[in-house]
This record gives C-alpha cells, sequence and structure tokens, in this order.
C-alpha cells in the first residue's frame, strides 16, 4: 500500500507532471512541424503543376480556318510541267494570299491587306498546299477546302491571351483583325480544334506548327540506349562488387569514386562524351545513340548504389540456407539473392534512368540542343530530346511560346509519372513477403 | 515464380538489347563516313530564331533535312574551324564578325574557302515596364550608370568606383528612382554587342577616356568592358523572357535584350530612347538608332560539294523572299540590309567567293 502510494506520489509530483508536459508538449511540436513541412511541399507542388497545367492545357487545342484556295496553274505551276520538284518550289505564298484576298474581296489597301493575311499561318498555310500539290499534282488548277492554323497571335487572341481593351498600339493585333476574326469565328470559318500537330509535328519555328514528336523519339531513343547499357553494367557490377570482389584498397577506392561519381555534376558527362565518343570514337553529332551512351555514364553510379543497397537488404538466411543445401556460391547469388533483390534493382535503374530524361546539360557538348526539322528513325540521326526542345521554346521571343512550353513539361512530367508507376508496380509485384 | 520473372525480367532482357546495341555501336562509324545527308549549322542564340525559320521552309521545298545547334557565336566559329569535309559544321552563325584567330584557325585547319553572308542587323534595347517612366538616355549616361569605374567629369580622368544610386544622381533630369539593370551575362552575344557598342561608346564621349583609347586600348576596353558589381547591374541569364517577366514586376527596372524580344512584348515592356531615338524598326534599319548590330552567317565554300544543297540553303536564305525588306524573316524581327549590300552578299553566295580577313 504504502508501496504505492510513494510510486504514485513519485509519478504525481510536481516535477514529474512538469516533466510529462514538456515530453507531451515536445511530441505535439514535433508533430505540428512535421505536419506543416508537408502541407509546405504539397503547397508548392500544387503550385508548380497549377501554374504549368494552368497555362499549358489551352496548348492542346488550337484554331483554324476554313478556307477555299484556288490552285491557280499560273501561279503554281506557269510552265505546265508538273513536275513535283519544281511544283513543291512555287509561290504558294501567294496562292494563299489570294485566298484570303477573296475571301474579304472589300479589303484592297496593300497594309491591310497584309494585315489580313497575318489572320493565317503564312507557313503553316503555304506548306499545307505546297505537300499537297507535291504529293498530287493534278490537283493543280482546282479549288480546294483547307482547313489552315491561325496565326499564333490570332490563337492567342482567341483564347484568352491578348487583352482586348488594351490600347491598339500595345497588342500584336489591330482592331480590323479583330472585326475579321469575330466575323470569321462567328461564321464558324474559324473554329478550335484538338491540336493534333503538337503530338505529330516536329519543332518548327512557328509557334502554331511547333510539335514534340521529334523531341519525344529523341528522348525516347536515348533513353533506350541508356537503358540497355546502365543496367546490365551497373547491376553486373554491383553484383561482382558487392559478392564476388576481394576486400582490398583498391575496391574501396572503386567504391569510393563510384559514390563520388553520383555527385558530379551532368555537364561534366556532357564534356567526356564529347571527349571519348564524338572526338575519339568519331560518333556522329546530335544523335540519340551518343546521348544514350552518355546518360548511361550517368545513371551508371545511381543504378550501382541501388543495386548494392537492394542486395545487402536481402537477408542472409536465403544465402546461408542455399549453401548448406550445397549451393555454390554463385548459385546462392544467382538463384536467390538477385531475384530477391530485383525490386529493388528495377525501382533504382528506373528511377535513374528517369532522372537521365529531364537531363539538358549533357545533351548540349554532343549537339542535342538543336533544331531538327525531321523525326529521327535511326540511333544515328541527328534529335532532340524533350527536355531539350523545352529549353529552347523558354527561350523564343512569340508570346504563344508560353503555353507550349508548358504543355511540353505536362507531357514530360507524364512520361515521369508512369515510369515512377512502373517501378512501383513491378514492386510490388515482384516483391515477396514472409 | 516470382523469383525466375523477376530474373527473366532482369537480365534476359537486357542482354537481348544488349546484343542490339553491339550492333547499333559498331554501325555508327560507318554511318558518319558516308556523306552527310543533312545540312549542320551551328553557332549564335541570337541567328538561331532566322536560321531556322529558314531551315523550316528550306526543308518544305526541297526535302532536304536541315541540323541547326545554338552553341553562341564563339562556339559556333570553333566548331566551324575544326576542318573542312562532311563530318564539320556546313554554316555557322554569328551576332558579330568572324575574328581574325578564328579565320586563321579556319585556314590552317583546311576550310580556306570561307563565304561571309552579312543578313541583317539587330538592335539592342533597354526596356522598363510599360507603366513605369519614359527613359530617355544618352550612352555616356548608360555608361555612368552601368561602368564599375567611372570618371566624375570630362576634365579628371581619375576612376572612382561607381558612386551612382540613383538615376537623378547622374543627372538631375533622369528620374529619381534606384539604378537597377536586369542584362544578359557575360557569355551571351547580347552582352558582346552591348559593352561593346553602348559602353564603348559611352566611354568615348568622355574626353579623357577617348584620349586614354588612342594611347592605351587594352586598359581603355577594361574601363568601358567592365560593369559594375555592387548589385546594380544583375546578369540575368541567356532567357530574355525571364528578363521581361522581371520588369513587368519591378517598374523602375531596366531590362537589356534584343529587339525583338520588346517587338514581341509591346504590350508589357517599352523601349528606352537612346540619344531621343525611339528603337524601332526603321530607325534600327536605317541606323538612326545607336545600339544596333549586324549579324552573320559564314559557310564553307568547299562544303558544296559534299553536302546536298548546302548552296540552295544559302540561296534561300539570301532570297528576296526571306531576307528582304517584307520577307518572311521580317515578320520575326530580323531587320534587312539596305538594298547594295544584299545585293552584295547574294552574288558572294552564288559565286561562292570566300573572304579575307
Amino acid at each position: 500500500m504504502s508501496q504505492s502510494t510513494s510510486a504514485a506520489s513519485v509519478h504525481n509530483s510536481d516535477q514529474a507532471l512538469k516533466r510529462l508536459k514538456a515530453r507531451k508538449s515536445a511530441e505535439s511540436r514535433f508533430r505540428f512541424f512535421g505536419i506543416g513541412a508537408i502541407f509546405a511541399a504539397v503547397l508548392m507542388l500544387g503550385w508548380l503543376l497549377n501554374s504549368i497545367v494552368g497555362t499549358g492545357y489551352t496548348a492542346f487545342y488550337q484554331h483554324y480556318m476554313t478556307i477555299d484556295v484556288e490552285l491557280t496553274e499560273s501561279i503554281v505551276d506557269p510552265d505546265g510541267v508538273r513536275d513535283p520538284d519544281e511544283l513543291r518550289k512555287a509561290n504558294f505564298r501567294k496562292i494563299m494570299q489570294e485566298a484570303i484576298y477573296a475571301r474579304f474581296p472589300e479589303v484592297t489597301d496593300r497594309k491591310e491587306k497584309i494585315a489580313l493575311f497575318k489572320v493565317i499561318s503564312a507557313s503553316g498555310a503555304t506548306d499545307q498546299a505546297r505537300q499537297m500539290v507535291y504529293q498530287n499534282p493534278s490537283l493543280v488548277g482546282e479549288t480546294l477546302t483547307l482547313s489552315v492554323p491561325t496565326s499564333d497571335d490570332v490563337d492567342q487572341l482567341l483564347k484568352g491571351y491578348i487583352d482586348r481593351n488594351a490600347p491598339e498600339a500595345r497588342r500584336k493585333v489591330t482592331d480590323q483583325q479583330i472585326a475579321w476574326v469575330d466575323a470569321l469565328k462567328a461564321t464558324g470559318e474559324i473554329k478550335s480544334k484538338f491540336n493534333w500537330t503538337f503530338f505529330t509535328a516536329t519543332d518548327s519555328r512557328d509557334p502554331e506548327l511547333a510539335g514534340i514528336a521529334g523531341a519525344v523519339v529523341g528522348s525516347l531513343m536515348a533513353l533506350f540506349v541508356a537503358f540497355v547499357v546502365s543496367v546490365p553494367v551497373g547491376v553486373g557490377a554491383a553484383v561482382y562488387l558487392e559478392e564476388f570482389a576481394p576486400q582490398n584498397r583498391f575496391t574501396d577506392f572503386v567504391e569510393i569514386n563510384i559514390n563520388n561519381l553520383a555527385a558530379v555534376p551532368s555537364i561534366v558527362f556532357g564534356l567526356l562524351g564529347l571527349a571519348v565518343f564524338l572526338n575519339f570514337f568519331g560518333m556522329p553529332r546530335s544523335a540519340p545513340l551518343v546521348g544514350g551512351l552518355v546518360l548511361a555514364l550517368m545513371t551508371l553510379p545511381t543504378i550501382i548504389i541501388a543495386t548494392r543497397s537492394a542486395l545487402r537488404a536481402v537477408s542472409p538466411s536465403i544465402v546461408d540456407g542455399a549453401l548448406s543445401l550445397g549451393a555454390s556460391h554463385t548459385q546462392a547469388v544467382f538463384h536467390h539473392k538477385v531475384p530477391l533483390a530485383a525490386p529493388g534493382i528495377l525501382t533504382g535503374s528506373i528511377i535513374g534512368i528517369a532522372q537521365a530524361l529531364g537531363e539538358t546539360a549533357p545533351l548540349l557538348m554532343i549537339g542535342m540542343v538543336a533544331f531538327v526539322t525531321e523525326i529521327p528513325s535511326t540511333l544515328t540521326e541527328p534529335a532532340s530530346a524533350l527536355p531539350v526542345q523545352i529549353f529552347l521554346w523558354s527561350d523564343s521571343a512569340e508570346r504563344a511560346w508560353a503555353e507550349r512550353t508548358s504543355a511540353a513539361i505536362i507531357v514530360l512530367l507524364t512520361v515521369l509519372i508512369t515510369m515512377n508507376a512502373v517501378a512501383i508496380f513491378l514492386r510490388n509485384k515482384l516483391e515477396r513477403r514472409w | 515464380m516470382n523469383i525466375k520473372s523477376a530474373t527473366a525480367i532482369l537480365f534476359g532482357a537486357a542482354l537481348a538489347f544488349g546484343c542490339g546495341e553491339d550492333k547499333a555501336e559498331i554501325k555508327a562509324p560507318v554511318a558518319t563516313a558516308e556523306a552527310a545527308d543533312e545540312i549542320r549549322i551551328v553557332g549564335s542564340s541570337t541567328v538561331y530564331p532566322f536560321s531556322t525559320k529558314v531551315a523550316q521552309e528550306f526543308k518544305n521545298k526541297t526535302g532536304h533535312s536541315v541540323v541547326v545547334e545554338s552553341t553562341g557565336s564563339g562556339g559556333g566559329h570553333k566548331l566551324f574551324c575544326e576542318g573542312a569535309g562532311g563530318d564539320t559544321p556546313d554554316v555557322t552563325n554569328s551576332s558579330r564578325r568572324q575574328k581574325k584567330s578564328e579565320f586563321e584557325k579556319c585556314v590552317a585547319n583546311g576550310a580556306d574557302e570561307v563565304v561571309e553572308v552579312k543578313i541583317g542587323f539587330d538592335g539592342i534595347v533597354l526596356a522598363n515596364a510599360i507603366d513605369g517612366a519614359a527613359v530617355d538616355l544618352t550612352l555616356k549616361q548608360v555608361f555612368q550608370a552601368f561602368a564599375k569605374q567611372v570618371p566624375m567629369s570630362d576634365d579628371d580622368c581619375t576612376l572612382r568606383d561607381n558612386p551612382y544610386a540613383k538615376w537623378s544622381d547622374i543627372d538631375a533630369s533622369l528620374p529619381d528612382a534606384t539604378i537597377e539593370a536586369y542584362g544578359p551575362p557575360p557569355t551571351s552575344g547580347t552582352r558582346d554587342a552591348f559593352v561593346e557598342i553602348a559602353m564603348e561608346g559611352g566611354a568615348k564621349k568622355f574626353a579623357c577616356l577617348a584620349a586614354l583609347k588612342d594611347e592605351d586600348s587594352g586598359k581603355f576596353k577594361k574601363v568601358s568592358h567592365t560593369l559594375r558589381e555592387d548589385g546594380k547591374w544583375i546578369d540575368a541569364g541567356e532567357n530574355d523572357n525571364a528578363i521581361v517577366q522581371t520588369l513587368t514586376n519591378t517598374p523602375t527596372a531596366i531590362g537589356v535584350f534584343g529587339y525583338s524580344f520588346l517587338d514581341q512584348n509591346a504590350d508589357m515592356v517599352k523601349g528606352a530612347l537612346i540619344g531621343a531615338v525611339e528603337p524601332t524598326f526603321e530607325n534600327i534599319a536605317g541606323g538612326a538608332y545607336p545600339i544596333s548590330r549586324s549579324l552573320f552567317f559564314y559557310l564553307k565554300a568547299g562544303n558544296v560539294d559534299v553536302t546536298d544543297g548546302l548552296k540552295d540553303y544559302a540561296l534561300e536564305f539570301t532570297s528576296e523572299e526571306a531576307w528582304g525588306p517584307g520577307g518572311y524573316l521580317e515578320e520575326i524581327g530580323l531587320v534587312p540590309l539596305p538594298d547594295e549590300e544584299r545585293a552584295k552578299y547574294r552574288k558572294a553566295v552564288e559565286t561562292l567567293t570566300g573572304y579575307s580577313q
């Protein structure tokens, strides 16, 4: 009895209560900070996503104008020979100018005509007519109904990025152009459509014609090369270092260097790639093959470190069990340890590769920061990459690039999230619990 | 089951890909050894938008593939002059004239017939937010505002660390606002042109510095090219869009960038008058606006035989439809050359005449 009272008094003494209170408030303080940290992180992420999606989503649709185009023979093919190569060089600009002047016959003033032509995308419309005639020379002389992109300024106006109430001198479109556009919109000649161009075209100097297809293919090719080079080499190196290598000064030295390499700025790998792959081996500039090799070098340390820690996390009793049943060391490692570490290895590899997807700096040195007019079809053809495309677009003057830059970022983020989701899926599927 | 499938995914797939990879690597050098099947262009980021526009039009008209890299003028000349033949760039863009040293390197490495083509002008503007005060500066005031060391008067040539904190400290007629400028970093061609034209031009307005230029041009360069480092001049990175954004948020700040960004953002920023001349298209073309520079591209005449379509690309660039008044390059902000100069450089392209320094 007396013991319990004394114990109670020890726990209920003023000092004890004070200590208890201090412990409790320390705990609630920590919880508060934790929640605050999560809240701050979510807020920043939300802000980032919101600003990117908010500016970017409008790039997924675009305004097109339906227009009757007469392919006048005297302009397109004055000699009447229908040679596709000559037809391709013909003055289609004039054809498109005549087409839009014909829609607004009341416009006669030269300056007004120039302004009128700026309603449609000069290169977009011209090239559409050009390629149709090049593919099918028999179209010369006929009248076609085409759906051509409007110019970037008109598109921006209709998307509400240009303030109609601003003084005329301060905006890119004149009052008269606004009147034409509104008239065309009212009759349904200007319509908004899903922007397929953005997904099927290569880079272009004109925002309304620019797409990410070339950059996406370039990025995928480079990632493919990076994956097939860095994963086998990285996993192999890690397995050897972890399981077979003798513990001596040399392996310690190698290990320290691998850890250091993981922290080297990525531009350094670009310089290495320039010196080794381009200058020494004479590989072509701007090729996804070289880009992939450089990115592989960059992800190698990440993969080695992830693989080693995954191998270390496998319970030693598994290997002991295998050995005690008569398996050789190699069998124990490859039949039991590596498969059990596979989820961790895969996660590390995919995250390493996903990191490589976002890199621009190493690609600068090997010439992938470039404007490429064609979608690459082999690993040695010149290509750009998605982050490079974002970088180049963000530095362009026209206002319409802002939404396209954000849209390209949305695509990049989607790819990254998909890759991480695959990593998580594989980890959960392959993970073995007991 | 799981264990086996995991092994299969990791090693089976990776090894299978690995084999394919080896073949690709063996193929690579062979592919380069064949003639170049695309036109390779490197160089200035200022000329890049014009060069890509021509590349795009040229591709549409002929189907030839063109690759334009944005490496900066210096980087472009370095790559360009590394040698001759299909493995080297066919064209380099430049926002300044080729230096003598670069030309000599070209000649030494076998690219001895280089065609120089001046393509037009580009203005460098000082701009502030559209709602900010109107700014009218002389080159001398620009120098006084941004140089690290300035003489205190025309006669007294002792250089002192720049004491001016406000514009009104330089001249009472200027606004009573803190000097704050966002401009391109030293790696940029726009910065080179800004210090060479605006800062040197302003420095020469001091009689004593003009005298220094004749005596010791190296020292003069150092004085006029060194911008202040006390936070009044801020290197804002290569991205001119970022500078425009900053200006709208900071109405008293001045930004330094190329004319095309002013042209595209006329609803957000306005150009400062330099010597009472407004940075407009006409004033840059006519030469009245003092801070403007010439843009160039250089072409290896020897590569015309190895690179299909190279000469046609140059002809497209120098066609009236492209670089002439009203051409598609003017639409995106290139200020065309006068008629005689266009005729001169067009002829150089037609005859593939090399230049010399």
